[in-house]
């Protein structure tokens, strides 16, 4: 029965075939291994562009040899049907397999092998990798901005009392359970003001002041964020509920207001709140430029988190609405009791999706002159003694947005498992 | 009596508010502006702008009004635009369909893929492509030929450009067979709905597109010329390539930026519209003997449209708005030139910061005017 059939392999002769895939799989792996890490070219008697294919037709052959229909093997079949189903996809799966090995030396040479964390000048990164001195020395800064450095307890306390007051909505027993929406809408924003105002900013209680433009880095980042993050929810709700409104005035308003931020880009909103807001404000009235980003992102988001909400809103049944008002409730406790909480629980992705837009445009406050973690980063790079470092800045900056947003991004489908209610 | 009451005085209340923030604003612009004596206006469009932009579609210098320094800026930020449009979506199809591949290493690489760009801030992947990747290209007197006739150096792509000779004759051959494209496939649609024939119209459009601007080459006088791109010296150490079309790397990097980010958003509309589709349809189609290109031509890629389109202008609108981050790495684009340099040097706020707004506002508005005619369009017509 040992027919060689090479174009057809099936279940007659399983082991024949299996064996000699494998090698040649093997072999075309090996092959690229050995190029990639240790630049051995064990096919370099033959022609270049032949020894350069050749592991992907070897790959191919092999893939080719042990593609058997219902062998048998739970493993083989498993192999087949995920990575193996016809020629094209195993050329794709060897590509991908060999882009990996391929790209693994190069990497780990710049990111560990040869890079440099000792030391505290530029002098001291003398490998070809990546020099981590550079961001070791200037974490302070990254984290902090131009804040003093020994004032910045101040802001590790404020964060630290900041997050746990934001837990204490886990704490409370059953009685005090239905203040908690009015905690967090109302009082938890206040209570963090107050802090900040009186913390960070200082200028009081014996405090020294810190002036807003001496603010930075990730903190910076961290408090555009939150502060907008806490004012455009509401603001959104409203303009949602507005839109939906059966007044007519309320509703265009809301219309136009929703639509004109939706329609502009956030850098042109900043640049209005930067040099065209102060226009319209008394002579002698002063607003902060933080304060005036801050205001002008959140009502930018909230546009968008109207958006997302009127699309929880419509996508009730018309029902809920009817049954409430039989009950005989108004407009508000009927929104409040039976809408809202339905509403929110339906666009919990899409709410978490712009607020990681939100966090995601917080950058761009650098057309105001605040310079969070990436103005920082674009100072420190046109600072003469750290001259190009400009990769490993722009890299590490990456991995901490990348943590926080992806982190953002799977507490919000944890949340949107939690709340899912079968209708 | 009493309900309409209540109807009222919430409207009246809104709209005294929205008037009293609005009459407080303006009072106190005009009372800032008596004060540094501007004038509000827009006559300062028409004078001299003196200030010159690197990269320019039209003719414009320093001499050239500030009317067309705004048209130079809307230009460079349609340009962004629709290249980024072109690249994200061929990306992001490709990329949404290999993430519904029976291939586990595709799937997985396409997923990779999509996490990793879309949870990392624009701005910091413009700085990254501009500042850190841009940078390490060669300087042009060490860049090695792509093709023998490209250059990808530190100071921008060089490419050959096309020099053309009667060129609107050969526009006009295009336009002729575009309107015999539409005639035909008309008339093939009648034949196959009388007459149940069919005609191979794909192969006759191919060809016609061939043909008639072949035509043009042949007898009309239309002809074809490169400008390959020389190095050229300037100084010892100074080198600059001449001739040919070259691209800035500001522009590299913006659209490079924009179109990674946008494709894995356009790749998750993708996705999510094609799984909308019920399984049932495919079967379905399967068994009133379609082949898998039929089905996919005429029942999923129809159905699987409505889905993704709308969400995927909206995407298109997104990238046109991000666009503006141009002006983190000097592209001179609307923002840049406009609410940035003419702002600067006329001090005009309101009036330049209301343009920038109401143009991206009205490119925003019409797109999506014109996206909701179109879902009236699509919507499935129920009994």
């Amino acid at each position: 029965m040992n027919k060689l059939n090479f174009l057809k392999p099936d279940n007659q002769n399983v082991s024949t075939y299996l064996y000699t895939g494998s090698f040649l799989f093997l072999i075309a792996v090996f092959d690229v291994f050995l190029s990639s890490f240790f630049k051995i070219n064990i096919t370099s008697f033959l022609p270049n562009i032949l020894s350069f294919l050749l592991p992907l037709i070897i790959g191919v052959i092999g893939l080719h040899l042990i593609r058997i229909e219902f062998s048998g093997i739970k493993k083989l079949d498993l192999l087949n049907k995920n990575i193996n189903t016809n020629n094209f996809n195993a050329v794709l799966t060897l590509l991908i397999i060999f882009i990996i090995i391929k790209s693994i030396p190069p990497i780990m040479s710049w990111f560990i092998l040869d890079a440099n964390i000792a030391g505290d000048t530029k002098e001291a990164c003398t490998g070809s990798g990546a020099c981590w001195t550079y961001i070791k020395i200037w974490l302070n800064r990254f984290i902090y901005g131009m804040y003093p450095n020994e004032l910045q307890w101040r802001i590790n306390i404020s964060f630290i009392l900041l997050i746990a007051l934001a837990f204490v909505g886990l704490i409370p027993s059953e009685k005090l359970k239905k203040f908690l929406t009015l905690y967090y809408v109302i009082i938890y924003p206040i209570l963090a003001f107050i802090l900040i105002y009186y913390l960070i900013s200082g200028g009081s209680l014996g405090l020294e002041w810190v002036e807003t433009g001496a603010w930075g880095g990730l903190s910076l980042t961290f408090i555009v964020s939150f502060f907008c993050l806490i004012f455009c929810f509401p603001v959104g709700m409203f303009l949602a509920l507005g839109r939906r409104s059966q007044l007519p005035t309320v509703r265009y308003i809301s219309v136009g207001f929703i639509e004109f931020w939706r329609g502009v880009p956030l850098i042109t909103v900043l640049f209005m709140s930067s040099v065209m807001f102060p226009m319209f404000l008394p002579e002698d009235f002063f607003m902060d430029k933080l304060v005036r980003v801050i205001i002008a992102i959140s009502l930018f988001e909230a546009a968008y988190v109207a958006e997302v909400i009127r699309g929880g809103l419509q996508a009730l049944p018309r029902g809920q609405y009817d049954a409430a008002k039989s009950l005989g409730m108004g407009y508000w406790k009927l929104h409040i009791f039976v809408i809202l909480p339905q509403a929110l629980k339906l666009v919990i992705p899409g709410i978490a999706n712009t607020f990681l837009a939100l966090v995601k445009d917080t950058p761009l406050i650098f057309v105001v002159g605040l310079l969070e973690l990436v103005g920082m980063l674009n100072l420190a790079k046109t600072n003469p003694k750290w001259l190009g470092f400009a990769m490993e800045g722009y890299v590490f900056a990456a991995i901490i947005f990348w943590i926080i947003c992806y982190a953002m991004s799977r507490y919000s489908y944890n949340l949107e498992l939690k709340y899912k209610t079968d209708r | 009596m009493n309900s309409k009451v209540r109807k009222i005085i919430p409207q009246l209340i809104t709209l005294l508010v929205v008037i009293l923030i609005f009459g407080f604003f303006t009072f106190n612009a005009q009372i800032n502006m008596d004060n540094r004596g501007i004038e509000f206006g827009f006559g300062f469009l028409s004078q001299e702008s003196s200030f010159d932009v690197q990269f320019s579609l039209i003719d414009y210098d320093g001499s050239h009004s500030y009317a067309r320094a705004y048209l130079v800026g809307l230009l460079n930020t349609l340009l962004v635009a629709f290249i980024g449009i072109v690249i994200s979506t061929i990306l992001g199809v490709i990329v949404g369909v290999a993430r519904l591949s029976p291939n586990y290493l595709i799937e997985r690489t396409a997923a990779f893929y999509v996490e990793f760009f879309r949870n990392i801030p624009l701005l910091l992947q413009i700085f990254f492509w501009y500042f850190a990747a841009l940078r390490a290209l060669p300087l042009p007197q060490d860049a090695d030929a792509i093709f023998g006739v490209s250059y990808l150096t530190i100071k921008g792509f060089y490419t050959p450009s096309f020099v053309w000779e009667n060129l609107n004759i050969f526009f006009y051959s295009l336009i002729a067979a575009t309107i015999s494209i539409i005639v035909i496939k008309n008339y093939a649609r009648k034949l196959q709905e009388n007459q149940g024939k069919q005609l191979p119209v794909f192969s006759i459009s191919i060809g016609l597109l061939i043909i008639f601007p072949l035509l043009t080459f042949l007898f009309g006088g239309v002809s074809l010329d490169f400008e390959i791109p020389v190095i050229k010296q300037l100084s010892t150490t100074g080198f600059i390539y001449e001739g040919g079309l070259s691209i800035p790397p500001e522009l590299i990097a913006l659209t490079l930026a924009l179109a990674l980010y946008t494709a894995t958003f356009i790749a998750e509309c993708v996705r999510a519209g094609i799984q909308g589709i019920s399984k049932g349809q495919k079967e379905a189609a399967a068994s009133i003997g379609l082949t898998p290109n039929q089905i996919l031509k005429l029942v999923i890629m129809p159905q699987a449209l409505r889905i993704i389109i709308p969400p995927t202008t909206n995407q298109y609108l997104n990238l046109t708005k991000n666009s503006s981050l141009a002006a983190a790495i000097a592209y001179p684009d609307l923002v840049l030139v406009f609410a940035g340099t003419a702002l600067m040097q006329t001090g005009r706020a309101i009036e330049i910061v209301s343009i920038t707004m109401l143009t991206y506002l009205s490119i925003s508005l019409s797109i999506s005017v014109l996206m909701n005619w179109y879902n009236k369009k699509i919507a499935i017509k129920e009994k």
